[in-house]
């Protein structure tokens, strides 16, 4: 299969600023009106989903990026690939604006870049069947591979996100959420992209299966040397994949830097809070643990805080009032009229705030806890690995094959009413 | 703190004549069978559940969906739709009475009463066409036939209670104008309008933001250090059992598989799913090597496999594990004074390998 063979990884170590990034960014801006009237509709205002949000995205990495819903994430995701169209700015793929590309050229610009959604029971039709759902990108993006060998590279495809070729043609809803998940990774590995923007991929998964998707993620990078903007919200998820991490709140990027800098010496008051509130999953810290606790909801973005967005939840921005009301200064004032620029204040990353300042909150594990749970091998009578996913196959086979059943005999019962109608 | 001043349910010791024990564990729970009778076959949720729940305890019920732990929650709050659900086995003792065998007239009287639920999509659990005032004030209007001005004047206090802020303006509001947080506030403020002992809350944060999840945790934890109540915390999140829980229960398949302190338990976990779990987690406090997760997913409940659930994803099963389905006990003799127990055919080897 000449075309469809997967790129040869570019030297996998993480491409930095040796190589030039994969997809560059700048100052994008989303914003959607908000409307009023039906027939004759005015602009009654902005909602400001993103704004002037900048980053690179190097070969081979993972780049994190976290905030809360409503932080405007996903939208920066959804408008990378043009299903928003952007307000300004621009994305320098391959050394051509996305944003600047016709219909025809951004369909194509999408073979390299593409896209793995949250929701595995929505996001894959469920009236097309395995096969053909994995197929459907050398639908759109003819002349990669030619027809008839397309179903061979389906079922090596299947076999590499670790599913069974041969359930080619069962329909989605006979496998499970973990599985359903592996199938849109196949079918965003068909066209063997560069990027691959990742939005909430494993929070709907159990935690068994969540480590199953994260792991098979870590290996088609590795093998083909993806570049992976990962959304999330669970901070330990990110921690694990992600080899830089970049915060939004309120449509703004508000610190960037790697995993290190982001957990261990965040700087900005928004990402210390948001690390503070993110669950160790020890016992043991509970007491240790400061929690910085933020007060109310997010702001709406339609009408942002003047100044600094986070200023109205945040603690540092109480904390110096207070101080100043007894002393007479007059810091925050700053806050209300400035807006920070994420730039990087004298520490080793940027962060948008006008007083950053280093602080400790989540301090490392002394000893690893997994480690510490696990049996010595040694001492135990384990089954082989091999053993044991082969009897798992057979149990998932046969659950499968058990939906298999009840969907032809649904369709037999069917076509039996059918028959005594008429 | 409140007006209508209301005797804690903590010191009730009878409901519709019904004597109540005050000795007995708040919440005992026995050998617990719920079936769901479906045309394809019956499933079983729940098989020999137990557990019990003291005074002013967190006990965190963990497992991944499909295993049964918000069918064990619908089933003490005795709201399982029947049919298709049956409970065909088994007590639910609250405070020594037993709830199987009450007539559903006097069951009321418990339900919201005394135990209370939350749930985890409170926009759906709340009724979008009244106000939350109303709902609010509805729970002591019917349980304890407060006057409408009385009503109100209680829930104001409740909202405030839960620290939504100016509460008495918000009464009028309809919940699709606050926030997640918020409404699972509201939710919380209704559960507790009535001042149960028994608080179950069924992933109440699941929903919500890891900022708000923290403000959402805090108020329970406060509200449950005031009362003295117990609360049941049903989630598949292991991050925040580490946080709130006493005691924890493990389930799989619709059976507890390890139950034990909290500490204990992530400690030393004893059964091969539960140190699977761990093994699965990526944590927060430090960059970890690659995760080993547990192969395969948790098992469709109308093919259960064979003698232990797990046996198939199993890296320590044996020809036993097929065959015989392993009860809870103490996994370890060294553990004889921890209060512990694990279904597993091989813990005290597995304890023994942990050294």
């Amino acid at each position: 299969m000449p075309s469809s063979e997967p790129r040869p990884s570019q030297g996998m170590t993480v491409g930095r600023q040796g190589d030039g990034p994969a997809l560059e960014v700048r100052n994008l801006v989303k914003h959607f009106p908000l409307t009023k009237g039906i027939v004759f509709k005015r602009t009654v205002g902005q909602i400001q989903a993103v704004d002037d949000v900048s980053f690179e995205l190097y070969p081979g990495e993972t780049l994190g990026l976290v905030g809360e819903s409503g932080s405007g994430k996903s939208t920066v995701a959804r408008t990378l690939l043009r299903l928003h169209e952007p307000t300004s700015g621009e994305a320098i793929f391959q050394g051509q604006d996305l944003f600047k590309l016709s219909a025809s050229d951004m369909r194509a610009a999408r073979r390299d870049i593409q896209m793995i959604f949250q929701d595995p029971y929505s996001s894959l039709n469920p009236r097309m069947t395995v096969g053909d759902i994995v197929a459907e990108p050398w639908r759109i993006h003819t002349g990669i591979l030619p027809r008839n060998e397309q179903r061979g590279r389906v079922s090596e495809l299947l076999e590499l996100v670790g599913l069974n070729p041969d359930h080619i043609n069962r329909f989605p809803h006979q496998f499970s959420g973990g599985q359903r998940q592996r199938i849109g990774v196949a079918r965003a590995l068909a066209v063997n992209p560069s990027v691959i923007i990742a939005d909430e991929p494993v929070s709907a998964l159990d935690v068994s299966v969540q480590a199953q998707v994260v792991n098979l993620l870590e290996d088609i990078q590795e093998e083909f040397g993806i570049a992976f903007l990962f959304i999330a919200h669970d901070l330990s998820v990110v921690r694990h994949i992600a080899d830089r991490v970049a915060v939004m709140y309120l449509g703004r990027m508000i610190e960037v830097g790697t995993e290190e800098q982001i957990y261990e010496r965040p700087v900005h008051p928004y990402t210390q809070a948001l690390l503070s509130a993110a669950p160790i999953a020890d016992p043991k810290r509970r007491a240790e643990s400061e929690r910085i606790l933020l007060e109310g909801d997010l702001p709406s973005p339609a009408d942002p805080p003047s100044g600094c967005r986070f200023r109205t939840r945040c603690w540092l921005f109480n904390q110096m009032r207070d101080e100043d009301e007894a002393t007479g200064g007059n810091r925050t004032e700053k806050c209300i009229t400035d807006d920070p620029r994420l730039e990087d204040g004298g520490f080793d990353h940027p962060s948008a705030c006008h007083y950053p300042q280093e602080r400790h909150i989540i301090a490392s594990a002394e000893v690893d806890r997994v480690a510490a749970v696990r049996p010595d091998d040694s001492k135990m009578v384990v089954r082989d690995d091999r053993e044991i996913e082969d009897a798992v196959k057979k149990e998932e086979d046969a659950q499968i094959e058990a939906a298999e059943a009840k969907h032809v005999e649904a369709l037999e019962s069917r076509k039996a009413k059918t028959i005594d109608e008429t | 703190m409140s007006t209508t001043a209301v005797p804690s349910k903590l010191a009730a010791t009878e409901i519709a004549g019904h004597p109540l024990d005050p000795d007995s564990p708040l919440l005992d729970v026995e050998d617990l069978r719920v079936e769901f009778r479906m045309p394809t076959g019956t499933v079983v949720a729940n098989d020999r559940v137990n557990y019990t729940l003291n005074q002013g305890e967190t006990l965190a019920i963990l497992g991944e969906s499909g295993s049964g732990k918000s069918v064990s929650a619908q089933a003490v709050m005795g709201i399982i739709d029947t049919p298709p659900g049956h409970i065909t086995d088994g007590s639910i003792r609250y405070r020594g009475l037993d709830l199987l065998t009450m007539p559903e007239n006097d069951r009321r009287h418990v339900r919201g009463n005394h135990i209370s639920i939350i749930f985890q999509d409170a926009l759906s659990a709340l009724n979008p066409v009244f106000t939350v005032g109303f709902q609010i004030a509805e729970m002591l209007r019917v349980h304890r036939g407060t006057s409408k001005k009385d009503a109100r004047a209680r829930a104001a206090e409740l909202m405030d209670r839960v620290k939504i802020p100016s509460a008495r303006e918000r009464l009028d509001a309809y919940p699709h104008e606050f926030s997640g947080g918020m409404r699972q506030r509201v939710m919380i403020a209704m559960a507790l309008a009535l001042d149960p002992a028994i608080l179950i809350a069924d992933e109440p944060t699941t929903a919500l933001d890891v900022t708000v999840q923290a403000q959402v945790m805090d108020l329970l934890a406060e509200l449950q250090a005031d009362t003295g109540m117990g609360l049941i915390l049903i989630t598949h999140d292991l991050g925040v059992v580490a946080e709130v829980a006493d005691r924890v229960a493990v389930m799989y398949a619709g059976r507890i598989v390890e139950t034990g302190d909290i500490t204990d338990v992530y400690h030393r976990p004893t059964h091969p799913y539960t140190i699977g779990l761990m093994e699965s987690l990526p944590q927060l406090d430090i960059k970890g090597g690659r995760l080993r997760p547990i192969p395969g997913s948790p098992p469709d409940l109308t093919m259960r496999p064979s003698g232990c659930a797990f046996h198939p994803r199993c890296r320590y099963a044996q020809q036993v594990c097929v065959d015989d389905d392993p009860p809870l006990r103490l996994p370890h003799p060294s553990m004889a004074n921890d209060d512990r127990e694990s279904a597993c055919h091989f813990s005290e080897e597995i304890v023994d390998a942990q050294q």
